[in-house]
């Protein structure tokens, strides 16, 4: 039956074309039946045609390099990590790190291309190909790696979600979740916070509402106007956005609890394993260079060292770039426009007050760790 | 057989285009299926449904049908189904019924009340709906006094920025014996009316109208019998009441589902009340001449004479207008209301299986969809003249 509906109705689509050379009309209600079959027909191949994609190492790397520029996917609005001002600049933790590729592949850190994109769009992007590389504080977990088929570099920050809540409903930030019983919560969707959210109140056995927004911005805006008792998130999220946000943050208290651990990094498509390196390598050359003390502004001093360390992270000696795809001072070149990972740090998270903590380097009892240049 | 003019004969093209058609159509499916089933095995993507059964592990803020973290994805997805129907069936009443009211108003002779209808119609026609959601959650909703400063009306019923509360209803243990004789009283309407029918054709006679007694006394009588056997009410009253951090009890209207429900009913109510208004003024005037002149009042003559006609123009439209109002319904997601739409997003965000999804997505609206059609044909079909 729906056989025969389905064939009729492609010959009715074929006599509409035809009605242009004289054929006979078709009534309205063929029309209609028209229009839905064609739908459920064109359903499987529905979605954008991703662009042809490298399938195994070098590709993606020697298509952004015959490219001239990167594509950086990023947060749009979410202050300190990844945002755009109205005058169309974009700024942050986040976007320093695409800055850093950029200056490391072509020595030009303007030669990146932003992509604003939400928490649903972020993974897709990245499997279609419409950007090279993620660098949109993503949570990398296991499900992420395996089942979407991304690989994840290396962290470039480690945060943990915790919850902010008004001071009316708990005294300090000392209060366990015990003290939110019977509370609305505002939480992003789509996020491993919506998820941890649900785990950790299960676990506790307290009772909560969840108001979930697609948005980040919107759970906030909704949390500020006492839709919510309190809000879940990233510490570092609640922190920036916090201040940048709310009316008055002083009303509000991060609790201490922490809810999961988020570490945070780049990723790219997994089965390219050289342009993944690139990325890879380029963070840790940042990390390393915090740890020898090589900033942007003293750089060209280090060029002359006789550390054979230092020569051979800014490529001064040996071919370790060139073993990449990379110029070989691809990280002197990082270094130089964009800065060490503690400058990128300090420049968009220290406005915000957010000590250093766990993304101190290994030396100050911080967890940032690059593995040896050699 | 005249072989020359084959490539002439109009039946013969007829049939070519259709063929050539099916092919280009079938080869452009073939090609984009394989394009991506090509595409996904390079990235080591598989395409199917196991991930459905897996559980969901995210909460959802409102629900029609029992649900929590540890259901499956499928679950999730009914009850985002489920909110998107509720809004959709709730919304098509509540519009219809500002659409006429706005329609009419557009033609009322007086000034005020077309001017404001005028007024309603080209404002909210000509704003996009995504911006009347965000005003109508966030500049209004949301604007609403904390949860202790609640404003409270008669009833009681409170208005706090996380909601409306009223008092409602809640069944006691009585209240399936009193379902049944409620149904018995309504049973013995139609038992009476049969009977008398029955007698009516026997009886040569009129029967005595006071035998019409009988529908009132009958059902009266049986739900006495029913008050004596079980005094206790099957329903109690529930009030809201203040219980820790929000009110407790009673029926309550998110500000999300509120905010959504104005927002749909206001917007395609303007579309509606210009298609109301297009098919009244598409009845010929003479109708409402010869109808006046026959001494039929203003109401008469638009109940009696005006409505049915207009009716058959407007119906056509007016279901295009209910099934925007089902696919706007996916704008939700702008203001949290957890709709098919926003919790397919993140199903598909937790899962990665986009394209899955998506034909979830895609079938279940449009299933919503020409269901909706289907009873709108079926009465249009009902009220369309009877053409010889």
């Amino acid at each position: 039956m729906l056989k025969k509906l389905s064939v009729f109705s492609l010959f009715a689509i074929a006599s509409i074309l035809l009605a242009a050379c004289g054929a006979p009309a078709p009534t309205g209600d063929t029309e209609t039946v028209v229009e839905t079959v064609v739908v459920t027909v064109i359903v499987p191949g529905d979605t954008p045609t991703p662009p042809p994609l490298p399938a195994i190492g070098g590709e993606r790397l020697q298509a952004v390099l015959d490219r001239g520029n990167l594509i950086c996917g990023v947060h749009g609005t979410f202050q300190g990590f990844g945002f755009v001002d109205s005058a169309g600049a974009w700024s942050g933790f986040d976007v320093d790190f695409c800055r850093a590729w950029a200056a490391a592949l072509f020595n030009d850190a303007d030669a990146v291309e932003f992509r604003g994109l939400s928490a649903q769009a972020r993974f897709t992007a990245l499997q279609s190909g419409e950007v090279d590389v993620l660098s949109r504080n993503s949570t990398w977990t296991w499900t992420r790696d395996a089942e979407l088929g991304l690989t994840f570099g290396p962290v470039t920050f480690y945060d943990g979600q915790a919850i902010m809540a008004r001071l009316e409903i708990v005294s300090d930030a000392s209060a366990g979740l015990a003290a939110l019983e019977g509370a609305n919560i505002c939480v992003q969707s789509g996020t491993t916070t919506e998820l941890n959210l649900a785990d950790q109140f299960r676990a506790a056995g307290v009772s909560y509402e969840p108001v979930v927004f697609e948005d980040q911005s919107a759970a906030f805006q909704a949390y500020d106007e006492g839709r919510c008792d309190a809000i879940t998130s990233d510490r570092s999220q609640l922190a920036t956005q916090g201040q940048a946000v709310l009316q008055n943050f002083a009303d509000h208290v991060i609790l201490d609890v922490v809810m999961s651990k988020e570490p945070l990094a780049p990723a790219v498509l997994q089965g390219d394993d050289k342009w993944a390196d690139a990325i890879h390598w380029v963070v840790y050359g940042m990390i390393q260079a915090e740890e020898l003390g090589i900033t942007s502004a003293n750089v060209d001093s280090f060029l002359t060292s006789e550390d054979p360390v230092v020569r051979r992270l800014l490529g001064v000696e040996g071919e370790l770039g060139a073993k990449l795809g990379l110029s070989n001072d691809f990280i002197y070149r990082a270094i130089k426009l964009v800065g060490n990972y503690g400058e990128v740090y300090e420049k968009n998270l220290g406005p915000f007050g957010l000590a250093r903590g766990q993304n101190a380097l290994w030396t100050n009892g911080g967890l940032m760790y690059s593995p040896p240049f050699r | 057989m005249n072989i020359k003019a084959f490539w002439r004969d109009i039946r013969f093209l007829q049939i070519l285009a259709q063929i050539v058609f099916i092919l280009a159509l079938v080869l452009t499916a073939g090609y984009l299926y394989a394009n991506v089933t090509e595409n996904l095995a390079r990235q080591g993507l598989t395409v199917g449904y196991g991930f459905m059964k897996n559980p969901a592990s995210f909460d959802i803020s409102e629900s029609y049908i029992p649900y929590e973290a540890s259901d499956s994805y499928r679950r999730a997805l009914e009850v985002g189904l489920v909110n998107t129907i509720v809004v959709t069936v709730v919304g098509i009443l509540l519009t219809t019924v500002i659409g006429i009211l706005a329609g009419v108003a557009r033609l009322s002779s007086n000034l005020i009340i077309r001017q404001f209808a005028a007024a309603y119609v080209g404002v909210i026609r000509n704003t996009p709906l995504v911006i009347q959601l965000m005003f109508w959650y966030f500049g209004v909703a949301l604007q609403l006094p904390a949860v202790r400063e609640a404003i409270e009306l008669p009833g009681p019923t409170y208005l706090t920025q996380r909601g409306i509360y009223i008092p409602w209803a809640e069944a006691t243990e009585t209240f399936p014996a009193w379902r049944t004789y409620i149904i018995l009283a309504i049973l013995s309407i139609f038992i009476i009316a049969f009977v008398l029918q029955l007698a009516r054709k026997r009886s040569s006679l009129p029967l005595s109208p006071w035998w019409n007694l009988l529908y009132f006394f009958i059902p009266v009588f049986i739900i006495w019998l029913g008050a004596a056997i079980q005094p206790a009410p099957p329903l109690n009253q529930i009030i809201p009441e203040l219980a820790g951090l929000n009110f407790k009890g009673g029926f309550r209207l998110t500000p999300e589902f509120a905010a959504l429900l104005f927002g749909l009913v206001l917007y395609t109510g303007a579309f509606i009340a210009e298609i109301v208004r297009a098919g009244i003024q598409a009845v010929a005037k003479g109708q409402v001449e010869a109808a006046r002149s026959l001494g039929l009042s203003t109401s008469q003559t638009l109940r009696l004479i005006v409505f049915p006609q207009a009716l058959r123009i407007m119906i056509p439209p007016v279901t295009s207008q209910y099934l925007n109002l089902a696919k706007n319904s996916s704008l939700a997601i702008a203001i949290g209301y957890p709709d098919l739409f926003s919790i397919a997003g993140t199903v598909f965000n937790q899962t990665g299986a986009a394209i899955e999804i998506i034909v979830v997505m895609m079938l279940s609206y449009l299933s919503l969809s020409l269901f909706t059609s289907l009873l709108m044909n079926i009465y249009n079909n009902r009220i369309q003249l009877v053409e010889r």
